[in-house]
This record gives C-alpha cells, structure tokens and sequence, in this order.
C-alpha cells in the first residue's frame, strides 16, 4: 500500500480530480437549464456559485455564519484539550481502559443526536446544547487517536529517559509527547470534522442560529437559491478546515522533531 | 477464565452507567431527566400501544431499506476504485471530503426531490451510509496481498474466479468492518429525517416530545435507538471478528 506517488503522479491526479468535478457540474448545469431537472430542486452550479458570492453581502447571514464559528471554535477547543486530557489519563490506567474498551468501540454506533432533545429541554434552544452536540461526536475520536499515538510510543524511549537521568516531566514531554505527536495530530482533522458534524446537524434540527439553521430556514421559506449558496459555503468550509487542520499538524509535527 | 473477567468488567461498566443516570435524575430532577426506573417503565408501556409500535417498525423498515442501498452502491464502487489504482486515487479524497461534510444540511434536496415519503427517508440513510462503506471496501480492497492475485494469475483463474474465491474472501473482514460503520452511519441519516420532517418514526417521536416536554419519553426513545443501535454493532463485530 505504502507506494509513494511521484510529484509529477500527483499533479496529474489532481488535475484528474478537479476535471472530474468540474465536468459533473457542467453536466447538473445542462441537466436543469435544459429543464430535465426542475429548478424548483435543483439551482444550476453557476447560479449557485453567485448565490454563494451573496451570502457574504447579508448581514444576517453573515451572524449566522458568526454564530457557528463561535461554537465550532469553543467546542472545538474544548474536545482537543478534554478529549486529549482523557485520553492520557485513560492510557495511564489499563484497567479502566480494559473496561471502557466497550465503549470505545460501539461509541460511534450511538445515535448521538437522538440525546439532543434531552439536551435542548436542559438548557433550552440556545447554543449550548449545539455546543455539547459538537462535543459529544468529537470527544471519542480525540480519546482514540491520543490512546493510539500513546501506544505507538517505542518503550525504548523510557530507557533513554533514564539513562539521560532525565525526571518524569521531562520523560512525558521530550520524549513521549513528541513521539505520539503524528498520531494525535493525524486525529485532530477526524476530531475537528466530527465537531462540524455534531454542531451543524443540531442547528439544522432544531435552533435558532448557525449555519445549520439558516439552511432550514431558506428552505422553509422557498429561498432554493439562498439555501444552494449556503450548501457551496459548507462544503468550502469543510474543504478549508480539512487544509488548516493538516497544515497545523504538519507544521506541529515538524516542530517537535 | 478472561471470558468472565470480561463479563465482570461488562457488568460493572453497566452499573456504574445505571448508577449515574439515577445521580443525574436526583440532581437535574423531573424537568431535565427521566430516572431509569421511570424510563423502563414508560418504555414497556409505550411498547405495547400499537401506534408507538406502528413508529418503531417504520423505522426499522427505513433502516434495513437504507442499509440496503447503501451497502449495494456502496461495496460496488468501492471495488471498481479499489481495482483501479488511478480511479481510486482521483476519487478517494473526494469521497473522503463527502463523508465529513454534514449531509444533514442536504436533506432540504431529498424533501424537495421525494416529499415526505418513506423513499426520502430510505434515500436520505443510504446517502449517509454510502460513501464510509465506499471508501472502507475501497481500501480493503487496496490492502488485499498482491502476492494473492499475481497467485491466482499463475494458476491461470479467470477474472471471474479470482474475484469470487481471491478477492472476495480476503476484502470480507474489511468489507464487514465498512458495513458495520456504514450501518451505524445510516440509521443517524434516517432518525435525522425523521425529526426534520415526518409524521411517524422514532425520530417523529423525539422531536414531538420536545413540543410538551415529555422527558419520559424521549428519554425512552433515546434508550430503544441506543439498545437497537448497540445490538446491530455487536452482531457485525462478530462478523467481523470470524471474517478476519
């Protein structure tokens, strides 16, 4: 599996990738300026390229979108540091890791959202349960990839610590941190996706805010094309995190080496 | 004798989750949380009136049509671009992409396209199970030895035989693995449906209860999904577990 692409394999790949969406686009377009797909469902790909130019022109929207980068960032936040902070805590205990490990592996088979009315009646249609949605797809992710990057730290590296005479503290953060770095690391862009998910699909259900809502909203109101513009904005936003998510990493990893 | 051990730990983990349902309920109280007791009992009371009965097999009906398309699609592209390095590479990152995107957002295009029907909600599921199922079975794919298949070149097996008797059954743990995901994948699609917009279903249920603050119920419902979802994982990782 581990065959390396060469530079100029890759290029082609991309350029491959990007004509492939490009022609599925110009075909969606045709298909509904012909009228073969109404335009009542479907907004054709350039009108939607527009659409998606317009929502940074409402002020509304743009809170909406405000709104969501808020809770992303704060539970984002919140499940890298608690999800990372379990996660070591967890490794340090087998046992309770052996007894957890049930959890662990049927966790994601767990209808989270269907939790999300218990939460809405807690603490009402604000954003703190969107927030908590966020948290709870994500946690799980960051807890793994921290357990995983823990147990691919090479037990020799224990060994050096002691033959540097070096104290616990320093074992843990010169060592052993930087060696299970590309895991965590590597978990992060699962973790961060994760959030998205849980954050945007509890606006979208039930809130008053967020892009998830405003996407409800233009559809409620027949606002085909304002919803079109907001999907394009979604997708460029994974798009985007997925990019800034690996370039951190990458930079991290290279930082610790 | 680990066997027990494990049932032990099972057992425990089990306890200590009833335990801290109930401390929950002591401390949020009526408003926020239903005690466990008093989720059982709604529950089995809820389970032998015919309409919530009615709400449950429409799920599961949802659920088991979805997972069907999903796995059909899904384990079928996953081959061809599993086959095909150069398709595999072009696709792959785009599938990959698809899954992190929030489809929920996309469901307004499938109400618009199949109105408030079963086939929206079956549609919905597979759109969600489809591409984990896709890009797991493409790269189960990808891993299967090539010493197995330049094997089977040697002894001359035709295409056809290869893929029954070579790929087939060294992809099958990878291939159950995808599914298990995919399933889980799935069911969130069709219950996300279901509280957006439907008359009927679990999820109906949920978003209704919301409405008059019926915490019994939702916490019942949250419940069955949770025991129904966690059985469905279990079956697959013994799947899994005697394929690989």
């Amino acid at each position: 599996m581990s065959r390396r692409a060469s530079p100029r394999d890759r290029r082609r790949v991309f350029a491959l990738r990007l004509g492939l969406i490009l022609v599925v686009l110009l075909l969606l377009e045709i298909a509904v300026q012909s009228g073969a797909v109404s335009i009542h469902i479907i907004v054709p790909p350039s009108q939607m390229f527009v659409a998606f130019i317009e929502v940074f022109g409402d002020s509304t929207l743009r809170r909406e979108i405000v709104a969501t980068v808020r809770v992303l960032l704060i539970a984002g936040a919140l499940t890298l540091t608690l999800g990372f902070l379990l996660g070591a805590a967890i490794h340090a205990l087998p046992r309770l890791r052996r007894a957890l490990d049930p959890v662990f592996s049927s966790y994601y088979a767990l209808p989270i959202i269907a939790f999300y009315p218990l939460f809405i009646v807690i603490f009402g249609a604000t954003q703190v349960p969107v927030a908590i949605m966020g948290f709870l797809t994500g946690v799980t992710a960051m807890i793994l990839c921290t357990l995983n990057g823990f147990d691919n730290v090479p037990k020799v590296l224990e060994k050096v610590g002691r033959l540097h005479r070096m104290s616990h503290r320093e074992v843990i953060f010169r060592l052993k941190l930087p060696s299970a770095a590309p895991y965590i690391l590597g978990g992060m862009r699962l973790t961060v996706a994760y959030v998205f998910l849980g954050v945007v699909a509890s606006e979208f259900i039930m809130s008053g805010t967020g892009i998830g809502h405003a996407i409800a909203f233009a559809y409620n109101t027949f606002e085909m094309r304002e919803m079109y513009g907001l999907l394009v904005f979604l997708i460029l936003m994974v798009i985007a995190m997925n990019l800034l998510v690996g370039l951190v990493a990458r930079a991290a990893n290279l930082g610790s080496r | 004798m680990q066997n027990i051990a494990r049932w032990i730990d099972f057992a425990g983990l089990l306890a200590v989750a009833v335990i801290t349902w109930q401390l929950g309920y002591w401390i949020l109280g009526d408003l926020a949380l239903a005690s466990p007791g008093q989720t059982l009992e709604k529950l089995s009371s809820m389970l032998t009136t015919t309409r919530f009965q009615q709400d449950v097999l429409t799920t599961l009906i949802a659920v088991v049509r979805a997972v069907f398309w999903a796995a059909l699609i899904g384990i079928l592209t996953g081959f061809v671009l599993g086959m095909n390095r150069i398709a595999g590479d072009v696709v792959g990152p785009i599938l990959d992409t698809m899954y992190a995107i929030p489809k929920v957002a996309f469901y307004p295009i499938f109400l618009s396209i199949f109105g408030l029907t079963m086939s929206g909600r079956v549609a919905f599921g597979a759109a969600h199970g489809a591409f984990p199922i896709a890009l797991l079975t493409m790269q189960a794919i990808q891993n299967v030895r090539p010493s197995f298949l330049r094997t089977a070149q040697v002894m001359g097996m035709g295409p056809v035989s290869t893929f029954v008797h070579i790929l087939l059954p060294a992809a099958a743990g990878g291939i159950a693995t995808a599914l298990r995901i995919g399933v889980a994948v799935t069911i969130l699609g069709v219950l996300v449906s279901e509280m957006f917009a439907s008359k009927n279903g679990l999820g109906y249920r949920l978003i209704s209860a919301i409405d008059i603050q019926d915490i019994p119920t939702i916490t019942s419902v949250a419940l069955l999904l949770s025991v129904i979802a966690l059985l469905v994982n279990a079956v697959f990782r013994a799947i899994e577990k005697r394929l690989s």
